[in-house]
């Protein structure tokens, strides 16, 4: 492998890595901030076990996003100089706005909410949970601005003398279609996985603990399950206006989703699909009509196809492959579809099990363990897809993922920085895993600490 | 105009993280040395829980400000300095969740481990960014299409690895200031004892160093700030010998803050100047961003890293009180039951 596959391959690996640990911190930030204001407003002890229960598995998972979020911020210029270069001028400025405004703000007031327990009024350590919930959604809006930037430019314009693009339009970049679609699509995703996991742990708490601590985990599974349908639901509405803004901005990326050839008018959907390597489709089963109503809201829909689009792109850009790798766009693209709708379908499942303080069987802690998975899966094909089906470009239609490598980095350098990350994140998942699954089997804290008039007050000190 | 301002706010983030993060880093340091039980390496973590963070996030906000503001000086110093900065980022990930897991588990075996990652995860950060900066100022190879063209070896040359030592050192006497104001008892003491002797071989170190690069070329401002530089060290040891706690901090902060301050003096106003052609130089003109650019990021800095300064500040306002091994709780079965930090 050459440096330029090497450098793919470590983005691919460090950033999905790294947004294992993104969705369960907004979500769970807001969830845990949730339980505190409930214990702030009934007083009720339930609220606070729950608080310090997630409250101690939200900081377990954020020290992970954290540390792999250093590596993001540094890796663009380690990486991919000459894309820095071209872009720098644009996708710098959300970046750095970022940090300014929201990764101050979340390090800070974490801090301040771990160690403050005992050493600030109620209503203020119940605002440093907030201020971080909403500090988490300031940083997600930035960058997917950022890059949502590279999937549609907008508000630049190309200095040809210069080699790059330079911004025009501050207003366009942070108000691009992309990322206003996009940002409900990724929080509505993130809410799900966070959902899930308060929700899986409460079943399996239910049910392999069963009649230890039932009143906070009822409330807990009846909170995450709602979070799932919520964010599910967010998920499904903006997902339905991102087709058809796909559809029309990024036409090449929906035809690689369904490997629809030639431009076609009711075009179908196919649910499974085999090709053999040359593309050539040896057996599908498809739904008629699906993608033109996916991509145009019409049955009849014409929705262009891959060799089309191929010779317009050739005309407009000169000779080149401009299609992605096809059996990852289209299977991405179906097991973020599948994982995520089996999580909303078990989330609804579970919530008729409990129905009036029934306590699902022991069938069900198979399934509670493997619903925190499902979100996940389904965030790390979304953006697998997504990346996959801009390529080749890095930035669309302006350039290339092969223009966009660092031309002065060897492929052993990246091979190493590679290997060694690749270790290292890969032992860190085991401790991660290992601490989680210690945290899980815990009993719930006392609820004798925590106000400012205890003179035992809690902490989750270092 | 612009050009310049956004050289000073450059400046202005690394002399906060080196500042703030150089106590964080000393303290990892001197963990193993001055923390001879369990419970004093936990106090010692806890003097800096709530901080470290927040403290860390100044490298990120300067890294990001340097994309966006001069991205060709991002773009070739981090591709061209890719191993070192490959280690400091290994160092900072196992360091982060060292803090972050150390108590997680009730266990001396595992707490010893991670006592292990925050030592090597703060000394290697602190020997690089030092050799890094020396490099930067010094000149480094570039080619005309600003690309660097040595690799990690060509910065480990004597000029880049004094840099490293006086970075080290540095940090280490700034820790040990931070450590006799913020803990009681026997760390109090130890801190108060190594701060002298840490901080006399940093004056040498430093003062060969700021006389090297003076020497290389005579930067008449740059060389102000490094005599008050030196001052300030002289004067946070002769504030820890009369037991003035907050002064010595004082003096090592400044010390510090004035001596990254020299170094961009220094630079200025070249960002990163080549060995190779002096016409190849990056300066703050051709490694730029746009006018219109740099105004949207001004007025986001101009409103932002003021009430970040003030948040901040009130964070360490709140955490002022110092922190005891005694006050360590034992092990228990679940560890975040009553604890005081």
């Amino acid at each position: 492998m050459n440096a330029l596959d090497l450098a793919r391959w470590q983005f691919g690996i460090t950033t999905v890595y790294h947004f294992l640990f993104v969705p369960l911190s907004i979500s769970m930030a807001f969830i845990v901030a949730g339980f505190q204001a409930a214990w702030f407003r009934t007083g009720d002890e339930k609220y606070l076990k729950l608080t310090r229960f997630y409250g101690e598995l939200f900081l377990i998972t954020f020290a992970m996003g954290v540390v792999t979020g250093i590596v993001q911020e540094f890796q663009f210029g380690m990486n991919w100089s000459n894309y820095s270069r071209f872009v720098g001028d644009i996708f710098g400025a959300p970046l750095a706005i970022e940090g300014l405004l929201a990764f101050f703000l979340e390090s800070t007031f974490l801090g301040l909410w771990i160690f403050g327990w005992d050493k600030l009024p109620r209503w203020v350590h119940l605002a440093c949970i907030w201020i971080v919930a909403v500090g988490t959604l300031l940083s997600a809006y930035f960058i997917l601005a950022a890059n949502a930037w590279m999937q549609q430019p907008v508000g630049y314009t190309f200095n040809a003398t210069a080699q790059r693009a330079e911004l025009t339009d501050i207003g366009a970049v942070l108000t691009n279609p992309t990322v206003l679609l996009g940002f409900p699509h990724v929080i509505g995703g993130a809410f799900m996985t966070g959902g899930a996991f308060v929700l899986g742990i409460a079943v399996w708490r239910l049910v392999r603990r069963a009649g230890v601590d039932s009143a906070p985990f009822r409330t807990a599974a009846r909170v995450g399950a709602t979070v799932l349908l919520v964010g599910g639901l967010f998920v499904v509405i903006s997902g339905d206006q991102l087709g058809q803004h796909i559809a029309t901005e990024q036409p090449m990326k929906l035809a690689a989703a369904e490997g629809l050839q030639t431009t076609e008018k009711s075009a179908p959907f196919s649910v499974i699909g085999l090709w053999d390597l040359s593309g050539k489709e040896i057996f599908s089963v498809k739904i008629p009509d699906l993608l033109s109503i996916l991509a145009t809201h019409d049955p009849n829909g014409q929705v262009q196809g891959i060799d089309n689009l191929q010779s317009q792109y050739q005309a407009q850009y000169g000779p080149g492959n401009y299609s992605p790798i096809v059996p990852v766009t289209f299977w991405s693209f179906r097991f973020m579809i599948g994982a995520g709708s089996l999580a909303a379908l078990a989330a609804m499942w579970f919530l008729w099990r409990m129905r009036r303080g029934r306590v699902p069987g022991r069938g069900a802690v198979a399934i509670a363990l493997v619903l925190p998975f499902l979100p996940l899966a389904a965030n790390s094909f979304a953006w697998i897809f997504t990346e996959m089906g801009r390529q080749p470009w890095i930035v669309y239609g302006l350039q290339l993922t092969s223009s966009g490598v660092s031309p002065n980095v060897s492929s052993l350098e990246v091979a190493i920085t590679m290997v060694v990350f690749t270790l290292l994140y890969g032992g860190l998942a085991v401790v991660e895993v290992g601490l989680l699954a210690k945290r899980i089997r815990a009993p719930l804290p006392a609820a004798d600490a925590g106000g400012a008039d205890s003179d035992q007050p809690a902490a989750f000190a270092y | 105009m612009l050009h310049n301002v956004w050289f000073l706010l450059i400046a202005f983030f690394w002399i906060g993280y080196f500042v703030l993060e150089g106590f964080d880093f000393g303290l990892g340091i001197l963990l193993p040395f001055l923390g001879r039980t369990d419970k004093e390496r936990r106090a010692l973590i806890n003097a800096i829980g709530p901080i470290w963070d927040g403290n860390e996030v100044w490298v990120l906000v300067a890294g990001g400000a340097t994309f966006a503001a001069f991205p060709n000086w991002y773009a070739t110093l981090f591709s061209g300095f890719y191993l070192a900065l490959f280690l400091i980022l290994v160092a900072l990930i196992l360091r982060g969740v060292a803090f972050e897991y150390h108590s997680k588990r009730d266990s001396l075996r595992w707490r010893q481990g991670w006592d292990w990652a925050i030592f090597f995860g703060s000394a290697v950060p602190a020997v690089l960014w030092g050799v890094a900066f020396a490099n930067i100022v010094a000149g480094v190879p570039i080619d005309k299409n600003m690309n660097y063209t040595g690799d990690l070896f060509t910065l480990l040359n004597p000029f880049g690895l004094l840099g490293g030592l006086v970075t080290l050192t540095l940090f280490v006497t700034h820790g040990a200031a931070y450590i006799s104001l913020k803990t009681e008892g026997v760390l109090r003491e130890r801190a108060n004892k190594t701060l002298l002797g840490v901080g006399l071989v940093a004056a040498v170190a430093a003062v060969v160093f700021l006389f090297w690069t003076q020497l290389n070329s005579m930067v008449a401002g740059s060389a102000v700030v490094s005599v008050v530089a030196a001052l300030a060290l002289v004067g946070a040891l002769v504030a820890n010998r009369l037991r003035r706690e907050g002064w010595a901090f004082i003096g090592t902060a400044l010390t510090i803050g004035l001596a990254v301050a020299a170094l961009f003096l220094h630079l200025y106003p070249n960002v990163m100047p080549s060995s190779t052609s002096a016409a190849y130089n990056l300066t703050i003109t051709n490694a730029s961003s746009t006018d219109y650019t740099l105004t949207v990021m001004t007025v986001v800095a101009v409103i932002f890293a003021p009430l970040v300064l003030l948040y901040q500040g009130w964070s360490y306002w709140v955490f002022r009180k110092r922190v005891s091994a005694d006050r360590i709780p034992d092990d228990s079965e679940y560890a975040t039951s009553p604890a005081s930090h």
